[in-house]
C-alpha cells in the first residue's frame, strides 16, 4: 500500500523509532562487501589485467559466444517452462485437497536438497538413448541427453522449486471473494484467470522467473552430465570456465566469468525494474 | 425483478445451514436479512446470488426457476463485505469489468464503457477518481466503487453482504443514508445482510429476522419492533426484559399473585415467559395487581436511568428504564406494570 507519491530523488529512509539504523546498515554493507563485493571485484581485477584487445578476442571467440548462448538460452527456456508449470503446481498445492498433497508439497523442495550431480546422473540415465524415457523418445526422433534439450530438462528440474515457492504464498493470499466477484460480474473461468488472477500473480511470477533463471545460468553440477559438452553445441559457459582453469588460462577464465557476471546483472536489474514498476502500480 | 425463495434447504457437509426457508421479495424492495452470526443470513444471500447451490428447494427470479442457473447467467450485482475490488485495475477498469467480459455481440464499445464508469462514479459521489487504484482509496470509497461495479452490469437484483461491516461508525451512518438515496434513485430490488439491527430497521422496507437457519419473522421495522411474533425476535430486536410467569384463568401470575395483565390473545395455561420493553412501563403507587420488586442496582445509561429489580421469592431480576429525575429512582421498592407486553409459553 503506497499512498505516498513516488520518492523524489535519492534519500535515506527516515530512521524509525527503533534505533540501530546506522549499525544495521553498516553491518549489511561490511557483510556484503566481504561476501560478495570483494570476490567479484577480484574477478574483474583479474580479467582487467588482460588488456582490452585480448579480452575482446576471448569475448568474441566463437566457442565463448556459443557457450554463453547455450547457457543463457537454455536458462531462459527452462525458466519460462518453470513459470508455466511451477505456477500450476503451486495452484494445485494451494487450492486442492487430495491424498498425498503434503508429500507432493515436500517433493517440490527435493531439487534444493539433492546434490546436483546426483540429479544430473539420474536424468542422464533416464534420457540417454537406451534409458527408460530416452528409448521411448528415440523412435520419434527426439534426442534429449547430450543435446541442449537435455540441458533445458536439467535446468527445469533445478529451477522448479524457485517458482513454486515464490508463487505459492501469493496464491494463498488471493481472496476467494475476488474470484466470486468476477463470476457475479459475468466473467467465465478463463476470463477470471487471465484478467483477474494472473495479473495479481504477475509480480511473484516474475520473481520466480528471475530466481529460476539466475539459478539456471549458474548451474554446473547437473548439466555437465546430461549435456554431452560438445563445444559449439552443448557446452555451457561455466564448463568453459572450468576448462580454461584446468588449462591454467586464468585470464580467459576470469574474462568469461566477467561477461557472465555482466549479462546476469543486466538481466536481473531489468527484472527488478519491471517488478518495482508493477509494485508501484498495484500497491 | 421479484425474487421468490421457495422451501430452500442448504446443508454444508451434514450441517444444515438453512431449514426450509421461504421468502417473497417484491420488485424494487429494499430488504434486510438480520440475525446473529450463524443464523444463515449470508448463506441465504449467497444462494440467491448463485454462489451456493441449494440442497433442496427453488429460487425464482420473476417466474423463472433460477436455482440451477450459473452465477454468470443470473445477472446479480453482489457487493462483498471486504469490497473484493481488483487491485491491479484502476477504479474505472474495476467498474467496467462486468461490461468488458461480455461476449462481443453484447459488449459496449470502449468509449461507452468508459462513459458508463464515469456516470456511475458520479452516482456514487466519487467523481474524478477514474484513474486511482483501490489501494489509494479509503474503506468507504472502496465500498462505493464496489457498489458502482455491481450496478454497472444492470443487475436484476442487488445483493450486499454486510456492506458496511468493515467501516467505522461514522462512515457507516453516512453510507446508510447514501445507500437509501441510491436505492430510491435507481429502484433496484436490493437485499442486504447485516447483524446491526439499527442499520436494518433504519434502512430496509422490510426486515427478515433470522435465527439458527430459520426465518423468525418478516415485517416492517414497526412490525418487528412493536409486534414480535417469537421470543427470539423480542429478545433480539431492541432491549427487552423477561420474567418467568404463569398463565391461569385468563390472567398472568407472578408467584401466586395476578399482576393485572389479562390474557387477550388466547395463550394457553401453564408456565410462560413475560416479555416487555424496559422503557414501556407504568409505575404504580399501591400494588393491587402489579409487579413489585426491591431495587438492587441503578445505573445511568445516556438519557435514562436503568433500575434493576428483584422480584418475589424467586429473586428473579428484571430491568426497567426511568427518567433521570424521576422520584421513584430514590425508592428502595418499586411497583410497576408493563404498558405493552407479550407472554410466550415456556417450551
Amino acid at each position: 500500500m503506497s499512498t505516498t507519491p513516488a520518492q523524489a530523488g535519492w534519500r535515506f529512509k527516515a530512521p524509525s523509532v527503533i534505533p540501530g539504523f546506522g549499525l544495521t546498515l553498516g553491518f549489511s554493507l561490511a557483510y556484503l562487501t566481504l561476501i560478495i563485493l570483494i570476490p567479484l571485484a577480484g574477478l574483474l581485477w583479474r580479467s582487467a589485467s588482460l588488456g582490452w584487445a585480448d579480452f575482446w578476442a576471448i569475448a568474441t571467440d566463437e566457442r565463448t559466444v556459443k557457450a554463453l548462448e547455450v547457457s543463457f538460452g537454455t536458462a531462459i527456456v527452462a525458466a519460462l517452462v518453470n513459470v508455466v508449470f511451477g505456477t500450476i503446481v503451486a495452484w494445485i498445492l494451494v487450492r486442492y485437497r487430495f491424498p498425498g498433497r503434503r508429500i507432493v508439497d515436500a517433493m517440490v523442495d527435493l531439487p534444493f536438497a539433492l546434490p546436483t550431480a546426483v540429479a544430473g546422473i539420474a536424468l542422464t540415465t533416464l534420457y540417454a538413448p537406451n534409458g527408460w524415457i530416452g528409448q521411448l523418445l528415440m523412435p520419434l526422433g527426439i534426442k534429449v541427453a547430450y543435446t541442449p534439450l537435455g540441458i533445458v530438462i536439467a535446468l527445469i528440474f533445478i529451477g522448479l522449486p524457485f517458482v513454486v515457492r515464490t508463487v505459492q504464498p501469493i496464491i494463498e493470499e488471493i481472496d476467494k471473494e475476488v474470484e466470486e466477484a468476477a463470476a457475479t460480474l459475468g466473467a467465465n473461468r478463463w476470463q477470471t484467470i487471465s484478467r483477474v488472477l494472473l495479473p495479481g500473480l504477475a509480480p511473484a511470477i516474475v520473481t520466480g522467473f528471475a530466481l529460476a533463471f539466475a539459478r539456471g545460468v549458474g548451474e554446473y553440477g547437473s548439466v555437465i552430465f546430461i549435456a554431452g559438452n560438445l563445444p559449439y553445441v552443448s557446452e555451457i559457459a561455466p564448463l568453459l570456465i572450468v576448462i580454461r582453469l584446468e588449462e591454467y588460462d586464468y585470464a580467459a577464465a576470469t574474462a568469461i566469468a566477467s561477461i557472465m557476471l555482466g549479462l546476469s546483472f543486466a538481466m536481473l536489474l531489468v527484472i527488478n525494474l519491471i517488478q518495482s514498476w508493477s509494485r508501484k502500480r498495484y500497491g | 425483478m421479484e425474487v421468490r425463495v421457495s422451501n430452500v434447504r442448504k446443508e454444508f457437509a451434514t450441517f444444515p445451514a438453512l431449514h426450509d426457508v421461504s421468502l417473497d421479495i417484491k420488485s424494487g424492495e429494499l430488504i434486510a436479512l438480520l440475525g446473529p452470526s450463524g443464523s444463515g443470513k449470508t448463506t441465504l444471500l449467497r444462494l440467491i446470488a448463485g454462489l451456493e447451490e441449494p440442497t433442496r428447494g427453488q429460487i425464482y427470479f420473476g417466474d423463472q426457476d433460477a436455482s440451477h442457473r450459473s452465477i454468470q447467467e443470473r445477472n446479480v450485482g453482489f457487493v462483498f463485505q471486504h469490497y473484493a475490488l481488483f487491485r491491479h485495475m484502476t477504479v474505472a477498469d474495476n467498474i467496467g469489468f462486468g461490461l468488458k467480459v461480455r461476449p462481443g455481440a453484447t459488449r459496449p464499445s470502449k468509449a461507452d464503457i468508459r462513459r458508463r464508469a464515469t456516470e456511475l462514479l458520479n452516482l456514487v459521489q466519487l467523481p474524478g477518481l477514474e484513474n486511482r487504484y483501490p489501494a489509494q482509496l479509503s474503506g468507504g470509497q472502496r465500498q462505493r466503487v464496489a457498489l458502482a461495479r455491481a450496478m454497472a452490469i444492470e443487475p436484476k437484483v442487488l445483493l450486499l453482504d454486510e456492506p458496511f461491516g468493515a467501516l467505522d461508525a461514522q462512515v457507516r451512518r453516512e453510507l446508510r443514508r447514501w445507500l437509501r438515496e441510491i436505492h430510491e434513485a435507481t429502484g433496484h430490488t436490493t437485499v442486504f445482510v447485516t447483524h446491526d439491527q439499527e442499520e436494518a430497521l433504519e434502512l430496509a422496507d422490510r426486515v427478515v429476522v433470522m435465527s439458527q437457519g430459520r426465518i423468525e419473522q418478516v415485517g416492517t421495522a414497526d412490525d418487528v419492533y412493536d409486534h414480535p411474533t417469537s421470543p427470539f425476535v423480542y429478545g433480539f430486536i431492541g432491549d427487552s426484559s423477561t420474567l418467568p410467569v404463569k398463565v391461569e384463568n385468563g390472567q398472568v401470575w407472578v408467584s401466586d399473585r395476578p399482576i393485572g395483565l389479562p390474557i387477550t390473545s388466547g395463550e394457553p395455561d401453564g408456565p410462560a415467559t413475560l416479555y416487555f420493553r424496559p422503557h414501556e412501563v407504568d409505575l404504580l403507587d399501591d400494588c393491587g395487581g402489579c409487579i413489585a420488586g426491591t431495587v438492587v442496582a441503578s445505573r445511568r445509561v445516556a438519557g435514562t436511568r436503568r433500575v434493576e429489580l428483584e422480584i418475589g421469592g424467586g429473586r428473579e431480576r428484571v430491568e426497567i428504564e426511568l427518567p433521570i429525575e424521576h422520584a421513584a429512582t430514590q425508592k428502595s421498592r418499586i411497583a410497576f406494570r408493563p404498558r405493552r407486553w407479550k407472554v410466550f409459553p415456556t417450551a
